[in-house]
């Protein structure tokens, strides 16, 4: 570690720490969400630090694209009067010193811990049973086979958060905006093309190096917000595609399920896929898992339930 | 070579806080904005010359997402956010002023 | 030769590009409203990053990751350009008057009598 290696990891933390803080306990409601949206920015460079590109590569995806446009949009459909949030400063003195000083014993705890952790953790494990994954990635072997049901799991939060927005209410209708801007068509028309390159190659590269169902599924989802901004999107709302929309909403899970109930019925335990498929029903399982989680992402830019 | 393009990214990051200082003070909120926009473009700058410090192509990759998302933002902003927030009285200083 | 003509080339664009940078955010630090802003960010945008992937992709190993490196810059030409007139013609709208512009109307606005 040499001089400018420290400066630049201290100014990383420091920045780090003074976003999440202003995002936090900042009043006007706009200037967090902005505070917010620069600390998922420098938060990639601090996983890219830790030497973790991949999940570098998905909080490029959802925070950059996704997290920006729906709390930017969530803002603006605030009822009037509520742009400032409460005093988080008039907090009780008591719980002030409560938080103070249960920060400073955490702190001290993991600065005691980190370094009696071991140190490659479980990169020589994952390593020995790389071959019997059927990918050359391991991150995407841990993602896809060897803790296939945390993903899973994840899958299933994302729709129950679609469900949960789409019972608030029909659909939030798009406000007219206040002038004629030209440039947002030839936004979305410019970099389509891209929205729908930058996707497969990211699910192309997952099988040998950073890449993946996750990112790959963000990136479609930003486009097609981008879509619904332009309001390009009608079939959305359109009352006979609706059976068809929830099946494409849970495509993905439903195939992961499905595989998982495969590896169930010829090795006897669930989630296990013999390796002879392994590669292919990996890939499957990633592209449906990416298609529906873009939709995923474009139905909870809708705030509410479409088709009503 | 490594020296200078690590300072190069301290420098970059330097630049950012700039970024983060306009983004506390506005006045407006389109200032914000715009600020959160250098803060990504100066992201966007450190990713390429990390990747070039450490040989690590994948990081092109992560400055390529940065580099297409950043426009969605910004039109979220335009189209969404700033117009209803002019709209709010209590808000409007934020908005308008400058 | 052609190595170190190549590198020393990159390295005097990533600083150049540099430059821009940090012309980009004095600008934000300095300039008194939002369009004049707006135009010392836009190139920090266009030319500091352009100038330092170009130099980044003189020196890169392979053609493909060069190419990558361009297409990032095009991409951010692509969002500063057009978010810098959606920002703009939004911002005109909303009625903020570009301050130099107010400044010269009430000079010439001629005074009205007292009463």
């Amino acid at each position: 570690m040499t001089l400018a290696q420290w400066s630049f990891d201290l100014l990383l933390a420091g920045g780090l720490l003074w976003l999440g803080w202003q995002a936090l306990f900042e009043k006007r409601r706009f200037s967090a969400v902005v505070h917010f949206m620069a600390f998922n920015l420098l938060m990639a460079l601090v996983w890219v630090r830790l030497s973790a590109p991949d999940i570098a590569l998905a909080e490029a995806a959802i925070g950059a694209g996704v997290t920006g446009a729906l709390l930017l949009t969530a803002l603006g459909r605030l009822p009037s009067g509520t742009s400032s949030g409460a005093h988080p400063h008039r907090w009780h003195p008591h719980w002030r010193y409560l938080a103070v000083i249960s920060a400073c014993i955490s702190t001290a705890w993991l600065i005691a811990v980190v370094p009696q952790l071991p140190s490659p953790g479980l990169a020589g494990e994952i390593e020995a049973v790389m071959p019997a994954t059927g990918v050359d990635h391991a991150v995407t072997a841990v993602l896809l086979n060897i803790r296939a049901l945390d993903t899973l799991l994840e899958v299933a939060v994302m729709l129950a958060a679609v469900v949960l927005v789409w019972s608030l209410g029909p659909t939030l209708r798009p406000l007219p905006p206040a002038t004629i801007l030209p440039g947002l068509p030839a936004l979305s028309r410019l970099l389509h093309p891209l929205f729908l390159l930058v996707p497969t190659y990211l699910l192309w590269r997952g099988t040998h190096a950073p890449g993946g169902a996750f990112p790959a599924g963000a990136v479609l989802g930003a486009g097609g917000v981008l879509m619904l901004l332009a309001d390009e999107v009608g079939w959305m709302q359109r009352q006979h595609w609706q059976r068809l929309l929830r099946l494409l909403l849970v495509s993905g899970l439903a195939l992961f399920v499905l595989v998982g109930l495969g590896g169930l019925l010829m090795t006897g335990t669930f989630l296990s896929i013999p390796l002879g498929v392994a590669r292919l029903l990996i890939m499957a399982v990633e592209i449906a898992m990416a298609l529906s989680i873009a939709l995923m992402l474009m139905a909870l830019y809708l705030y509410g339930e479409p088709g009503q | 070579m490594t020296t200078l393009y690590l300072v190069a990214a301290a420098l970059l990051l330097v630049n950012a806080s700039v970024g983060a200082w306009r983004i506390r003070q506005g006045p407006t909120s389109a200032d914000r904005m715009l600020a959160a926009e250098l803060i990504s473009t100066s992201t966007i700058a450190v990713l390429l010359l990390l990747s070039a410090l450490a040989d690590n192509p994948a990081l092109v990759d992560v400055a390529l997402l940065f580099a297409m998302l950043a426009a969605i933002a910004t039109a979220n902003f335009v189209t969404r956010t700033w117009t209803l927030l002019r709209q709010d009285h209590h808000s409007r200083e934020e908005a308008g002023h400058d | 030769m052609t190595e170190t003509l190549l590198n020393a080339a990159g390295h005097g664009l990533v600083l150049v590009g540099l430059l821009f940078f940090l012309a980009g955010s004095l600008g934000l630090l300095r300039f008194p409203d939002i369009y004049a802003r707006l135009h010392a960010l836009t190139k920090a945008h266009n030319l500091g990053l352009g100038l330092l992937c170009s130099g980044l992709a003189l020196q890169a190993s392979a053609l493909s990751e060069a190419a990558k490196m361009m297409l990032v810059w095009l991409l951010v030409l692509i969002a500063s350009g057009i978010g810098a007139t959606l920002v703009a013609s939004t911002a005109n709208t909303c009625g903020i008057v570009p301050r130099q512009v107010s400044r010269r109307i009430r000079h010439k606005r001629p005074r009205e009598p007292k009463e």
